[in-house]
């Protein structure tokens, strides 16, 4: 049985729209008289339709459930402006929700940002104890880290040098460390890992992960850093405009934050807001029909597609047609274009079929760029019409593919080259 | 969800005062390196170093001496030595001021790091106290040290008495009063900036207020008299110079003490639940 640690029970988080701090002292004394006597708020603009203050209220977060379990990790995306941070900042106890309960079961460690406290007089060494009671540890248990503390840090040769003379990384690496150390049983991370080298990064998510596993610590970890969070979390949480509108699986919830603005479409109308054009006029993409009535598509078929193209300059083009593949996550699979050019007369229109080799792209939702271009001279390639990741489709395994174990691209990456042969000699 | 010993819940609506000592008692080796980090960052990368401690009192003395003592005349303490008599006024009103005016902006200076990570709030206006109470030591024995000499110098009559003694308690009124009511002042500027301004305005007019810069023997018995008696810091000043100079210098004034104490409770009282309730949220509105 796993245990509750951290309950959150209906929070919201109020602010009043350009008012925080704005007011004066009188307009606040007649507020808080009329208050008291149960009258109207004076201040507020006359036959205004809502009720008082509304419209310059503001929701960071609304009506959030949440419940973590003992040892989850659990990673939080959503657009900026969502209320990740907020959300953080109402956990570590920073600010105080508006409405709702929060009950936690264990001590926090909050990281919203790194070095918190430090002083640039101050030593690396000074610095630790500095940062590390910020974070609640007493002396004891810093000296009794200390050493794993700089080791960690990498930061040995200059742990007697105030912080001011270390470079940005060091400084970096050091108040993670000190972080990394602490006694908690709730650690929460606003982005701290998107600095540091790449070495770096990974061995703090290594630490992460073994905390996690070893300690039994419970995570909560904000990026927008997308492989970060596929490589920490368990579980994500989904935050739109101050809601929970996701609550799961790592890569539901990615693709949801990733692909939410296209949904699958069999007819592609194309507008000139989407497209990006080189010239105003050149061939464009006008529809694109996907061949396709249900978005999705049995493992180790083509893609077919049916475009349109229309010349709106007056002379004759000779342009190409590259389709490029792209994964949830955003990384590009592969590319084909066409290997002969495509005449087209001025202010003509035409219709094409293509067909795209996708019969070795793994189960999994991809996303189609279209891109028109020409090739100049010297072999420069010139785009006439962009239309990113307009389109997309859902790639089905069939039953005995890979062993009817899931593919994780993560690993394997999203194109496999059949089965591998096997023969005994 | 079976509540382990780390226990705690959040709400929004928290009533009455929750004072959280134990969790203060808790984060008490935060104060020690706040204090430490505020008085060795004071003067890293200064020549004279923690001198800077004594030299601006006893310039402050120097100038009082010739300007308010030999200029004004405004020192009437007999067979005491000018010079002593405003260097015990002034390290005394010195670590009282220095008390509020650096906890009075104890929200706003320390905004970045309580933006950003969880300790009891009440930790930064301590270590403030405590960290004056080290340059108030170093100039309390830079006193104790020009006390002697004179004691030594003949022509001069120093009545040392055992009301000195009380001097500690003295500087736990000041500590508790400057605290007191520098909080307010900060609670208040998270949303009024305002005041910042005027600290610094307020706390020099209420040094002219108490005496410091001259005698209360001075207004004999008139209704100035009977004002600066409802001054807080009047009894604490003259009580200071009574015990360590001698009756010529200062004076105890029993109903006067009374007040000084009673209205110090109220403030520190006052100062402690406005700031209770202004550091869940100040984030918001600073």
């Amino acid at each position: 049985m796993s245990n509750e640690i951290l309950i959150i029970k209906d929070v919201s988080k109020k602010y009043r729209l350009g008012m925080i701090g704005g007011t004066t002292l009188r307009d606040e004394l007649q507020r808080r008289r009329a208050a008291r006597k149960g009258l109207e708020d004076p201040t507020k603009v006359v036959n205004s339709k809502a009720e008082a203050h509304t419209g310059e209220e503001f929701y960071a977060l609304r009506d959030i459930n949440i419940t973590v379990n003992e040892g989850e990790r659990v990673g939080i995306i959503g657009h900026n402006g969502a209320g990740k941070s907020t959300l953080l900042k109402l956990i570590s106890q920073i600010t105080a929700p508006s409405t709702g309960s929060i009950e936690m079961n264990g001590r926090i460690a909050s990281m919203l940002e790194v070095g918190t406290g430090f002083h640039p007089e101050l030593s690396g060494r000074e610095n630790i104890y500095m940062n590390g009671a910020i974070l609640g540890m007493t002396k004891a248990e810093i000296d009794s880290k200390m050493e794993q503390i700089i080791d960690f840090s990498e930061c040995r040769q200059f742990i007697d040098t105030p912080v001011k003379r270390y470079s940005s990384g060091m400084y970096v690496k050091l108040a993670f460390s000190v972080a990394a150390h602490l006694d908690s049983e709730i650690m929460i991370m606003d982005e701290v890992l998107a600095v540091g080298d790449m070495a770096f990064q990974n061995k703090c998510l290594e630490k992460m992960n073994q905390v996690s596993a070893k300690e039994g610590r419970t995570i909560l970890y904000v990026s927008h850093n997308m492989n970060t969070i596929r490589q920490l979390c368990e579980r994500c949480i989904v935050l739109s405009h101050g809601q929970v509108v996701f609550d799961g699986d790592v890569e539901e919830a990615i693709n949801l934050y990733l692909g939410r603005k296209h949904n699958f479409e069999k007819e592609i109308i194309v507008t000139d807001e989407i497209r990006e054009l080189s010239a105003p006029n050149v061939p464009v993409i006008t529809r694109i029909d996907m061949n396709n009535s249900t978005g999705i598509m049995a493992f180790g078929n083509n893609m077919k597609f049916q475009i349109d193209v229309e010349n709106r300059s007056n002379k004759h083009y000779d342009f190409l047609l590259r389709i490029i593949m792209k994964s949830a996550s955003g990384n590009v699979v592969t590319m084909s274009s066409t290997h002969n050019t495509i005449g087209l007369e001025g202010r003509q229109k035409s219709s094409y079929s293509l067909e795209m080799d996708t019969g070795n792209v793994v189960p999994g939702k991809y996303t189609f760029t279209f891109v028109l271009y020409e090739v100049g001279s010297m072999n420069v390639d010139n785009n006439l019409d962009v239309l990113r990741d307009i389109a997309e489709i859902t790639i089905k395994a069939d039953a005995d593919f890979n062993h009817g174990m899931p593919w994780n691209s993560r690993w394997w990456g999203n194109v496999t080259n059949g089965d591998l042969e096997v023969s005994e000699c | 969800m079976e509540q382990s010993k780390y226990y705690k819940k959040i709400s929004a609506e928290e009533k009455g005062l929750r004072l959280n000592l134990r969790e203060v008692m808790k984060y008490r080796d935060l104060i020690f390196l706040l204090v430490k980090r505020t008085f060795v960052s004071q003067y890293k990368q200064t020549i004279l170093g923690p001198a800077w401690a004594v030299i601006q009192p006893l310039l402050t003395t120097v100038v009082f001496t010739f300007v308010f003592g030999n200029v004004a005349g405004l020192a009437d303490c007999g067979a005491v030595p000018t010079f002593l008599f405003y260097m015990c006024g002034n390290i005394t009103w010195g670590y009282f001021a220095g008390c509020l005016t650096n906890t009075s902006n104890t929200f706003i200076a320390n905004s970045g790091t309580m933006g950003k990570v969880y300790f009891p709030r009440l930790c930064m206006p301590i270590s403030t106290v405590l960290s004056q109470l080290i340059s108030f030591g170093i100039q309390f024995v830079m006193f104790i040290v020009f006390l002697v000499i004179y004691l030594f110098i003949p022509g001069y009559s120093i009545k040392i008495n055992l009301w000195a003694l009380a001097y500690p308690l003295l500087v736990v009124e000041m500590a508790a009063l400057g605290f007191g009511v520098g909080i307010i002042i900060s609670s208040l500027t998270t949303k009024y900036r305002d005041l910042q301004f005027l600290v610094g305005f307020g706390v020099s007019l209420w040094m002219y207020g108490t005496p410091v810069a001259y005698s209360l023997k001075l207004f004999g018995t008139g209704p100035l008299y009977w004002i600066a008696r409802f001054n807080p810091m009047t009894p604490v000043i003259e009580l200071a110079r009574y015990g360590f100079l001698g009756p010529e210098a200062g004076s105890i004034d029993p109903p006067a003490i009374i007040v000084s104490l009673i209205v110090t409770i109220i403030l520190t009282l006052i100062g402690i639940f406005k700031f209770n309730k202004v550091e869940r949220t100040f984030m918001d509105t600073v």
